[in-house]
């Protein structure tokens, strides 16, 4: 089970890319009642009959992993929302991507916590592909914050994702990104 | 800090891109993976993927070393899990590679070019390696 939302969010993100996308969108808003994440992509897409079997954790499609036994992506997921009582929805089409959106309540004693924001949004951008992902984050209510990150640009900028010193680059452009307008 | 523009973050890229380039690079064949599978994930692999890049960069190896993420590699019982391929080191997977431990690797390993004892895990478990 994972420790903190940025955790399942880079869980989700992580097969949305390793679906074949070319687009990926990651959406996170931050209210004062809870936080609610989509990730939707345009990749390979799921029937009905292989997404019910995503959400049981013993089932795998051995693609990743010969003789693999479990796939706990989905499932881990699903489990942290009921236990909140969030809400968990998935939604996908053979060919024609995968949507994945959850809640949990601010006030619920099982929600996770946050977890490292930028940390998360750096995991996610430089994951491997030619893909492009662009991530929306929101927050509501005072101190609050919103931008958007589009990974073509920040690639650019950066002279590409895989060299370190491009990645501490990007940390910092990420972590400044987190400053509200007065400067908490 | 305040927030960067996008702007402000490729003209910082210029300044360090001239510092590199003063520097004698030779090559960027270092190459540092880490495990980001759902067992990674859950074990802490995304603060140890963001403790190298801070490592490394302090370290000033930031444009000598390419960082990638990889799914599972089959050792979920140690995870996090990082492999390093370097020039004159073996290559290693090392496992329980912690936030804290993250940091001692890059000291170690690619700095001080000595192994890491009691992490070293070797080659992935026998159910992914291909045939």
């Amino acid at each position: 089970m994972h420790y903190t939302l940025a955790d399942y969010v880079l869980d989700i993100a992580q097969n949305a890319v390793e679906a074949g996308s070319s687009s990926v969108r990651v959406l996170l808003d931050e209210e004062k009642t809870g936080t609610s994440v989509v990730i939707e992509d345009d990749g390979k897409g799921m029937g009905d009959e292989e997404l019910r079997r995503a959400l049981d954790p013993f089932y795998t499609d051995g693609k990743k992993h010969a003789r693999r036994k479990v796939g706990l992506g989905l499932p881990f997921l699903r489990q942290a929302t009921e236990q909140a009582h969030g809400d968990f929805a998935i939604a996908s089409k053979k060919g024609g991507g995968t949507r994945v959106s959850f809640r949990f309540p601010a006030d619920d004693i099982d929600s996770p916590p946050l977890g490292d924001i930028p940390g998360l949004f750096l995991s996610a951008l430089c994951l491997p592909g030619g893909h492009e992902m662009v991530i929306e984050r929101r927050r509501a209510g005072p101190g609050g914050l919103g931008y958007r990150l589009v990974r073509s640009e920040l690639s650019e900028a950066v002279g590409g994702l895989e060299l370190a010193s491009s990645l501490a680059l990007l940390r910092e452009y990420l972590v400044s990104q987190e400053e509200t307008e007065d400067g908490n | 800090m305040a927030k960067m523009t996008l702007e402000q973050l490729r003209k910082l890229r210029e300044e360090k891109k001239s510092d590199i380039a003063r520097r004698d690079v030779e090559g960027k064949e270092i190459q540092v993976i880490v495990g980001m599978g759902t067992c990674g994930i859950a074990a802490g692999a995304k603060q140890t993927f963001d403790e190298i890049v801070k490592a490394l960069d302090a370290e000033g190896l930031g444009d000598k070393v390419i960082i990638r993420q990889t799914g599972c590699m089959g050792l979920c019982y140690v995870e996090p899990t990082v492999e390093v391929v370097m020039p004159g080191m073996p290559t290693v997977i090392y496992g329980k590679m912690t936030a804290d431990t993250a940091k001692e690797l890059v000291k170690k390993h690619l700095v001080g070019k000595t192994l890491l004892e009691n992490h070293i895990f070797d080659r992935p478990a026998a159910d992914i390696v291909k045939k």
